[in-house]
Formats: structure tokens, C-alpha cells, sequence
């Protein structure tokens, strides 16, 4: 299997505080692989690092290597705006820009390529479409990405990520914030995206991680504990921790 | 009825000390409510006896020169009928207080969106503590630092050049052309105005721009934009209510400020064009003429004062409109 992105004995400090304990997992190509454990375990962090979103922040730093296509992209001299068009994100609650639903898409595409308006509006479509939302949308979209419900919101961010065609996305618990209906659609779509893209998700929900993941990685403290096939990890854990967790006697 | 806590007696009714108690507080909440009631009541007082005073003061101007003050740009209250018109003042006020928006603005969110976005976190704090000291220099030292300092220097570095370079040129060297420069003009009292609302724009863009969620801004980078565009494209919009707030906040001072710009402004009541030449504002032109005027000199000067009201009014009026706009516009 082909190695997307291989991270090798990474540490992450907060300030002096370590946060992430020397991780090795390898994220494979077109595969989902799901990060569990308790709160505070590093999942979320661990994800901020793969798009060097912590860079935002003073006080936060990494080390170690993160191999994006063999590119180590903790490198000082990494284009950051060029990472995280590669590698996008969406996150736990849904963050709609302040502007209409067609601009919340048009937006990231503007940014890189130059469309004509009938290229934009194609590839608009097709988003909305790839995020499961254009039949609900197609007919408002000049509405405030605002207006839409909270399930919609969090699909508008994935059409958003999936528009500008990344290599890879990250999804940091993106149901936590949603009804089961559009948790279901979220996951469907998950299982949809991964013919074309590499993707880590962080979960609290253990079902999810079963349900779309092809590898489960279980965090706990900083460190990793057990990396493994999903179904090994659900069946046959190797780490009591990780029977532990999985079986809800702990976190 | 040794016990504190109330209780009901055989019939079901309150015990005497309870409904004491409870009469007592029955009291207090009323005449807090009467107190609170009579506080915001008093707001609309107020409000009401500063235009009806106005009014009254306006009236024997108002009824002399009608709604042609509004366009007479002569102002001689010294003959045996004057003959006195607001235009001179009222294109000062919106001209000196356009150019100063129009300085302040860009530079206040510039240095609002340093601060929030890209500041290093030490330098923080002192250019924060720089721009509050900078709101609370007292009015009169804005002017004699404008009289004595800028005026001087702009006048002999600055303006001169400009006026040179646009000599040839149609409509720019009317704008900014002089005869001759000197301390005192229209320009140098929009940019000391400039100068006194830069804090309130800057303080006020800090504040909406802290607002923005974290995450918000996250998903922005997440997707690859420069700081620029997520502070073009996310932040500013998120935040444009507070923005134009804001905006409306400094406006609503520079057409009003009086002590810094009667210093600067010249008090000449011609319009020649030109922003270097000397000029005056509603606000100076009643600062510098109230105590020596009398009779329709007085009462033209609180006509002055009342097209300030109404003036500030149409643009706090106008801020609303463009607000809804905005949303509308936004799809909201």
C-alpha cells in the first residue's frame, strides 16, 4: 500500500508541554484512517499538525518528520498556502464564510485557478453534488451559507474542500455538531470521497471509526498506542488500553 | 411566630411576616422599575429640549432666510442687514470630514488588522496603549500641535510640491491649487481630524475583529488563503456591522469636533476648491463667532447648529440604510 503521508516520531509542544510523545503512523493513499481515544489524547492536535495549522499560533512548535509524497513538510521552507490547498480540513463545527452558498465555494477556487464564470459555475455544481447538497441547495444559491442548517453547513464546508481538489482531508470530528440523519450522509460520503482522496479522521464516536475506517489509530496521552487494520483493532486489540477503550471501560 | 421561614398558616394563606416581607419587596421592585423608567424617559427629555431650544433660537434666522441659508454662500453679519449663509460652513464640515475619513479609515483598519493578525504578541500591547494614549490627547493639543507643528511643515514641505506638480493639470490644480499656502487650511484640519479619529477606528476594529472565531479564520487558512484574504474575505465581513459602527462613530466626531479644527481651518467663509486654502466647519464657525454675535447673528449661528443636528442624524440614518443593504445583500 502506498504511503500517502508517513509521520515519523513526531513531538509537538505546546509551549514547553509536550503534547504529542514521538508518533509513527503512516496515512495511506485512498484509504480512511480514524484517530480515537479520550479527550486531550492528541488526535485534534496530531491533525493540526498534517496541515501545519498550529504555524497560526506563537508558542506551538513540532518536530520530527511528516512525509507528504516523501516531502517532509515541517520544513521552514514549506509554501503553506500551497500545503493546505493539498491537504484540507474540515472541522468540528461547521464554519460557513460570511458570504452566499455559491461564494463559499467559489471563494477557494478563485484563489488558485482562473475559471471562467460558466467553469465556476460547473465546478460549483459538481461540488455541491460530490457533497450530497446540491438538490437541497441548487435553487438558493445566493442564500447566506448561514441560512442553511447545521448538517448542510458542515456538507457546504466539505463541497468547500473537496472544490479545490486536495490530495487529502482531514476531518476533525466532523458530526459531533450533528443529527444522526446527516451523520449517516456525512459517512456515506466519507466512504464516496476516498476513491480520489487520502483521509484521517478524528472521532469520539467508536460505531464511525468501524464504520468508515480501513485503519484505526488509538491515541492516548500523546502517544500512540496501537496502529492497526480497523477490524483487527474492533476484534483483536493488542493493547489492553486500546480493549479497554473500545469496550467503553475507560475515557 | 418564632420560626424566619414563612410559612402558610391552617387556612393556606401567607403568615403575616411573609407577606410583610413580600410587601416590602413588592415595593422595592416598583420603584426600581419607576427609577430605571424615569432614567430612560429622561434620555428622550433631554433630547427633545435641545431641539426644541434649537428650534427656538433657529427661528428668527429660519424665518429670515428660510431654506435659501442652505445655499447662500456669502456670510456677512456686519452689515445693517446681514446677509448670512450656511453653504461655506457646511462644505467645510463635509469636505474636511470626508478627506479625514478617507485618510483614517484604511490606516485604522490597517493597524487593527496588524494588531489582531500578524503582530508579534510583545509588540501588542504598546501599540495598543499607543493608539489609546493617542484618543486621549485633549482636543486643544491636537490644534496648537497643528497650528505650531504641522501646519508650518506642511506648508513649507509639503504642499508647496504638490501644488507645483499638478499646476498643468485640469481639476487637480483647482483641488490643489493655492495662491497662497499657508498654516492654516482645509487640509490641515482634515488631517489633524484624521489624526483624532484614527484611535476610535482603530479601538473599535481591534474589538470586532477579536470577535471572529478562531475557527472561522481556521477553515479560511485550511483552504489556502494568505492572510490577506482571509482578512479581505472572512474577517472583515464577519465583522462589517461592528466595522461601519465603527466607521459611523469617527464620522459622527469629525463633523462635530470644534476646538483643534477653529484652531487650524482659517474661519474664512469662501469656496474657492481648493482643500489648501483656508475654510471653516458648522462647529468652528459657532466656536469662533458666538460671543461677539447678537440678535439674527445669533440666531444664525444656532441654525448653523441645528444643521449639525440634523446633519449627524442623516448619517447615523444613513449608516442604518447601508447596514441593511449589507445583509440584504449578504443574503441574510
Amino acid at each position: 500500500m502506498n504511503e500517502k503521508i508517513s509521520i515519523r516520531d513526531l513531538k509537538f509542544y505546546y509551549g514547553n508541554a509536550l503534547a504529542l510523545k514521538g508518533i509513527n503512523i503512516p496515512l495511506y493513499a485512498n484509504k480512511v484512517t480514524a484517530f480515537i481515544g479520550p479527550s486531550g489524547c492528541g488526535k485534534s492536535t496530531l491533525l493540526r499538525v498534517l496541515n501545519r495549522m498550529y504555524d497560526l499560533y506563537p508558542n506551538q512548535h513540532a518536530e520530527g518528520e511528516v512525509l507528504f509524497d516523501g516531502r517532509n513538510i515541517l520544513d521552514p521552507g514549506v509554501d503553506l498556502n500551497l500545503l493546505r490547498a493539498r491537504i484540507g480540513m474540515v472541522f468540528q463545527k461547521p464554519t460557513p464564510f460570511p458570504m452566499t452558498i455559491y461564494d463559499n465555494i467559489a471563494f477557494g477556487l478563485k484563489l488558485y485557478e482562473s475559471l471562467s464564470k460558466s467553469e465556476l459555475d460547473g465546478r460549483v455544481e459538481h461540488a455541491l453534488k460530490r457533497a450530497a447538497l446540491w438538490n437541497e441547495v441548487k435553487d438558493k444559491l445566493n442564500a447566506n451559507g448561514l441560512s442553511l442548517s447545521g448538517g448542510q453547513q458542515q456538507r457546504l464546508c466539505i463541497a468547500r474542500t473537496v472544490a479545490i481538489k486536495p490530495e487529502v482531508i482531514l476531518f476533525d470530528e466532523p458530526c459531533s455538531a450533528l443529527d444522526p440523519i446527516s451523520t449517516a450522509k456525512i459517512e456515506e460520503l466519507i466512504d464516496e470521497l476516498k476513491h480520489d482522496y487520502t483521509i484521517a479522521i478524528v472521532t469520539h464516536n467508536m460505531q464511525q471509526a468501524a464504520r468508515v475506517s480501513e485503519h484505526t489509530a488509538f491515541m492516548y496521552l500523546g502517544e500512540l498506542v496501537e496502529f492497526d487494520e480497523t477490524s483487527k483493532i474492533f476484534t483483536a486489540p493488542r493493547d489492553s488500553r486500546t480493549q479497554d477503550y473500545i469496550t467503553g471501560r475507560f475515557g | 411566630m418564632t420560626h424566619a421561614t414563612p410559612s402558610l398558616d391552617h387556612d393556606g394563606r401567607l403568615s403575616a411576616a411573609r407577606s410583610k416581607i413580600l410587601a416590602r419587596m413588592a415595593l422595592g421592585d416598583r420603584s426600581f422599575h419607576l427609577v430605571t423608567r424615569l432614567c430612560a424617559y429622561g434620555v428622550f427629555i433631554l433630547l427633545a429640549g435641545i431641539v426644541v431650544s434649537l428650534i427656538m433660537g433657529a427661528w428668527p434666522a429660519i424665518q429670515t432666510f428660510g431654506l435659501e441659508f442652505l445655499v447662500t454662500r456669502r456670510w456677512a453679519p456686519q452689515l445693517d442687514e446681514p446677509i448670512l449663509g450656511a453653504l461655506a460652513p457646511i462644505y467645510g464640515t463635509l469636505l474636511t470630514s470626508f478627506i479625514a475619513m478617507l485618510i483614517a479609515v484604511p490606516f485604522g483598519l490597517g493597524v487593527a488588522i496588524f494588531l489582531t493578525e500578524l503582530c508579534p504578541i510583545p509588540l501588542r500591547r504598546p501599540i495598543r496603549v499607543a493608539v489609546e494614549l493617542l484618543a486621549g490627547i485633549p482636543s486643544i493639543i491636537y490644534g496648537m500641535w497643528g497650528f505650531f507643528v504641522l501646519g508650518p511643515f506642511l506648508a513649507q514641505y509639503v504642499e508647496p510640491g504638490i501644488v507645483w506638480a499638478v499646476q498643468d493639470i485640469p481639476v487637480l490644480n483647482i483641488i490643489f491649487g493655492a495662491e497662497m499656502i499657508s498654516n492654516i487650511s482645509l487640509f490641515n484640519a482634515s488631517l489633524v481630524l484624521a489624526i483624532m479619529i484614527l484611535p476610535f477606528i482603530t479601538a473599535i476594529a481591534v474589538d470586532v475583529f477579536s470577535t471572529v472565531p478562531p475557527v472561522l479564520k481556521e477553515s479560511a487558512y485550511g483552504i489556502g488563503c494568505t492572510t490577506w484574504e482571509v482578512v479581505t474575505n472572512v474577517v472583515i465581513p464577519f465583522t462589517r456591522v461592528g466595522l461601519v459602527g465603527g466607521v459611523m462613530l469617527a464620522l459622527g466626531r469629525a463633523l462635530g469636533e470644534t476646538m483643534a479644527v477653529t484652531f487650524i481651518i482659517g474661519n474664512s467663509f469662501k469656496i474657492d476648491g481648493s482643500i489648501f486654502s483656508p475654510g471653516t466647519t458648522i462647529s468652528a464657525a459657532i466656536a469662533s463667532e458666538f460671543a461677539e454675535s447678537a440678535d439674527l447673528h445669533r440666531s444664525a449661528l444656532m441654525y448653523l447648529g441645528l444643521l449639525l443636528f440634523i446633519l449627524t442624524f442623516f448619517v447615523l440614518a444613513a449608516a442604518r440604510l447601508m447596514l441593511m443593504r449589507l445583509e440584504k445583500r449578504a443574503g441574510a
